[in-house]
């Protein structure tokens, strides 16, 4: 029963932190206004590129993940790491990087042109899907890798002594895998592909890669027009459900049951080294090389850092812990599959009129120059609270099937369960989702427009305001600073999961 | 007792801070930065005035227009053109009784709301070392090689990117469209905002991008660097002014008036054209810091005036998008 409460309370805290907001600024605008001609045109460039970019993007995590999973190397559980790194990049420092690898003086165009090939175009359709898979894959990727490593070992040796083939353990184990973690994957890159804007645009080369989050940031800050950001926003929202539904209903129920969890070394792998290598490699270089840039651009921008920066960085990382506890509590107590929906909504809804609805709902009461870093940390938890979702919810409700029996005979109350079973068995994608939301909520600018304070600058605030002084070396040793930081309490987190996983060697 | 006496003790402590009037001052983002114009108009202006000014940075006008008549804001600094007909219709600011004998713009200027601060154009830049030479005209940069690479913002989204389609509207009018088809081969993709665009450029992925005829003194200042110039055309640069104004709903109206005086006064004007990297607004040239006086800036201006701009705004954007769509 208690636990029915915080749940449901949990629900309502989101759906009025999603749908207040555009509520509000509906109430203020009167009502919503009339969609212009070009908003349609947007419409099908926004659904095309982002269904693009999170097939893609699960496509490729397929190989990649049971490469990463099957095989063992030295450095893997770095890579594993590194993984979460492009993710967390803050947009306008991913950009720089994908530009200085794919641009037109960029490395691939200098090795083109050494070798007499004619020169490549990222600029279009082709580039804006580029940088989302950039950004997703790596998420599509530590998603399957987390449910490869929660299927039982036992389920694998089983398989072993029966002598299955290639083709029938995919269909036994691997296959219902897939078909169990990438609908949601696919939901959740689709739906924050949705809400892109500067990506989309800056490689996208122009107006023909024109989305929906660029016409309400035109409404809102250009034509001063709430009714209709609002009403684009509620469009996007829909979008964001429907996506959220049609994955949901894709993804079946049951799990792998429950295991030892002791750890076998794979014996599938072993025909299959090269291959894998291969795709590793080929991954390795396509993420970390636009990353490697991005470090080498910073270095000399490091000793330019001053006061200011360094205080937007410990703001930074006040933000993200205090995101973080928000958001994992807060996950746990959704961990349903309509938790889930309801989750992704926070990411389907433009975070400009969100800002806005916000300020119009505070400003009665506070003064909203006071709450900056708090309504960031509250805005940064909403926003990463579906892929904390994504990754806690499946192997939240296995637990709690695999586990229901036990829970019965012991007559466990719902904090012994709790703690007792839980959150120890939660623990590595605990510690996945926890670095996920640290890390994105050190890279977020979402809402503070309107809500920034001169005094508590966060770091990507401060990568902007030295860009739009010239300081563009300043920037980039700042956005090391911001890479750095970010991927270390992704790191920390993380690997705080892992170490249980390991020591279970035996 | 003692939750009393900490109590009388805050009173008291609020009291004694409400005897020193606070400015309010709303202002762009970048403006608070320690490498942007605030801190220095915050020490300037509080050793004349005898008060605490409080810099607010982020949206403007959103902002303002969300918060109505109740708005915190005593003054706000740093609007552009394009929003001051949204400004002065929704009735939320006042008259600046500032002395306009003072400016020194290459249009006249008789706003009695809108006061001017700097100036400059809308312009493509470029690095000598990379570019041997600059189209001489735009209609010479129509008729570049495609192998001219430009790197330009989006007239949705960013300032410089409205004044940008409004200068091509000034001069082509109805060929507005055709002159974007043409520039459309050179124009290797549209940013967000000036910032990235800017990067871009520095980075080397452009040739050219669209920028101030102001930025190469901020080269020439700070780094020493003579080899950034913006490109000179005879057909006239678009006008880009930064303004403040007075809310009328100010709790400090003569406080307010004062530093908006102080805008136009020979120490702000001073110093704002290596703070905010722009041209002084009421600053005779002589005035000028040495790497300003040295910069190429344009014979024609052009300008819309606020009715004319939010006349050939929509039309000017249609022509982009439609002659890049091509």
């Amino acid at each position: 029963m208690a636990q029915r409460l915080v749940t449901l309370s949990a629900a309502i805290a989101l759906l009025a932190l999603t749908l207040g907001p555009i509520g509000a600024v509906l109430i203020w605008a009167e009502g919503v206004s009339s969609l212009r001609p070009g908003d349609l045109a947007a419409l099908r460039f926004t659904v095309w590129q982002a269904f693009l970019s999170a097939l893609v993007s699960c496509l490729l995590a397929v190989p990649l993940a049971r490469a990463l999973a099957r095989q063992r190397f030295r450095g893997r559980g770095l890579l594993l790491a590194l993984l979460g790194a492009p993710f967390i990049l803050p947009v306008i420092v991913a950009v720089m990087g994908l530009i200085a690898v794919f641009g037109q003086s960029g490395l691939i165009n200098q090795a083109f042109a050494a070798l007499g090939l004619p020169r490549f175009d990222i600029y279009g359709l082709h580039g804006v899907v580029l940088a989302h898979v950039f950004f997703n894959l790596p998420l599509a990727t530590r998603m399957m890798v987390q449910a490869w490593l929660a299927i039982p070992d036992e389920r694998f040796r089983l398989a072993a002594s029966l002598g299955l083939s290639r083709r029938a353990l995919f269909l036994t184990l691997e296959w219902p895998l897939i078909l169990r973690i990438l609908p949601g994957a696919f939901a959740v890159i689709f739906v924050i592909c949705l809400t892109s804007f500067a990506v989309a645009l800056t490689l996208g080369g122009g107006p023909r890669a024109t989305t929906v989050e660029l016409a309400i940031y035109q409404a809102m800050r250009f034509d001063f027009d709430p009714g209709r950001a609002a009403a684009l926003a509620l469009l996007q929202l829909v979008l964001g459900l429907v996506a959220g539904v049609v994955a949901l209903a894709l993804s079946p129920r049951q799990g792998f049951g429950v295991g030892r969890d002791r750890s076998v070394p794979r014996w599938d792998g072993a025909g299959r080294r090269v291959l894998d290598a291969v795709v590793i490699a080929a991954a390795v270089l396509f993420l970390l090389l636009p990353l490697g840039l991005v470090v080498a651009r910073g270095v000399p921008g490091l000793s330019l850092l001053e006061g200011d920066t360094i205080r937007a960085a410990g703001h930074s990382v006040i933000v993200a812990l205090a995101s973080t506890l928000l958001c994992l509590v807060w996950a746990l107590a959704l961990s349903t599959r309509r938790g889930e929906l309801l989750a992704l909504m926070a990411i389907a809804i433009s975070p400009l009129v969100l800002g806005a609805g916000l300020f119009l709902v505070l400003r009665p009461f506070v003064n909203p120059f006071s709450m900056a870093l708090p309504v960031t940390a509250l805005v940064n938890a909403l926003m990463a609270l579906p892929f904390a979702l994504r990754v806690l919810r499946p192997e939240a409700e296995s637990i709690r099937t695999d586990f229901l029996r036990l829970r019965q005979t012991l007559r466990l109350t719902g904090w012994a369960w709790t703690r007792l079973v839980l959150l120890p068995r939660l623990r590595r994608p605990l510690g996945f989702a926890g670095g996920l939301t640290a890390a994105l909520a050190m890279g977020d600018l979402g809402v503070i427009a309107l809500f920034a304070d001169p005094d508590r600058a966060t770091l990507p605030l401060q990568v902007y305001r030295l860009m739009g002084s010239y300081q563009m070396e300043a920037a980039a040793g700042a956005a090391l600073l911001l890479l750095v930081l970010s991927f270390g309490l992704f790191w920390l987190f993380d690997r705080g999961g892992r170490v249980h996983a390991q020591s279970r060697t035996g | 007792m003692k939750p009393l006496t900490f109590a009388a003790g805050l009173v008291l402590a609020t009291s004694a801070a409400a005897q020193t009037p606070v400015l309010t001052v709303y202002a762009p983002d970048y403006f608070v930065s320690e490498w942007g114009p605030g801190p220095k108009i915050e020490e300037l202006f509080e050793a004349e005035c005898a008060c605490d000014l409080q810099f607010k940075p982020g949206d403007l006008l959103p902002r303002i227009l969300l918060e109505g008549a109740r708005t915190e804001a005593d003054v706000v600094i740093g609007l552009n053109t394009d929003v001051t007909g949204k400004a002065r219709e929704s009735g939320l600011f006042a008259p600046h009784n500032a002395d306009m004998a003072a400016l020194t713009l290459p249009v006249a200027w008789t706003d009695d709301i809108f006061l001017p601060f700097n100036y400059g154009h809308t312009a493509f830049v470029y690095d000598t070392t990379r570019l041997d030479a600059a189209p001489e005209s735009f209609d010479a940069l129509l008729e570049a090689g495609d192998d001219l690479r430009l790197v330009i913002q989006d007239p949705r989204s960013s300032i410089s990117g409205l004044a940008l389609a409004l200068w091509v509207d000034a001069i082509y009018g109805e060929e507005a469209e055709a002159a974007w088809a043409k520039l459309a081969p050179k124009i290797v993709t549209v940013t967000r905002g000036w910032s990235e665009s800017y990067g871009l450029f520095t980075d080397g992925e452009a040739d050219m991008v669209l920028s101030y005829t102001t930025s190469p003194a901020y080269h020439i200042i700070a780094e020493g660097d003579e080899t950034k110039k913006a490109a000179i055309f005879p057909e006239g640069h678009y006008f880009m002014v930064e303004l403040s104004a007075k809310l009328a709903s100010t709790d400090v109206p003569e406080l307010a008036d004062q530093f908006l005086a102080f805008t136009v006064s020979e120490p702000f004007q001073s110093m704002i054209a290596t703070g905010n990297w722009s041209i002084p607004a009421a600053l005779d040239p002589s005035g000028w810091p040495a790497g300003f006086q040295q910069l190429d800036l344009p014979e024609t201006v052009l300008f819309y005036s606020e009715e004319e701009a939010a006349e050939r705004r929509d039309a000017a954007i249609e022509a982009w998008r439609s002659g890049l769509s091509r």
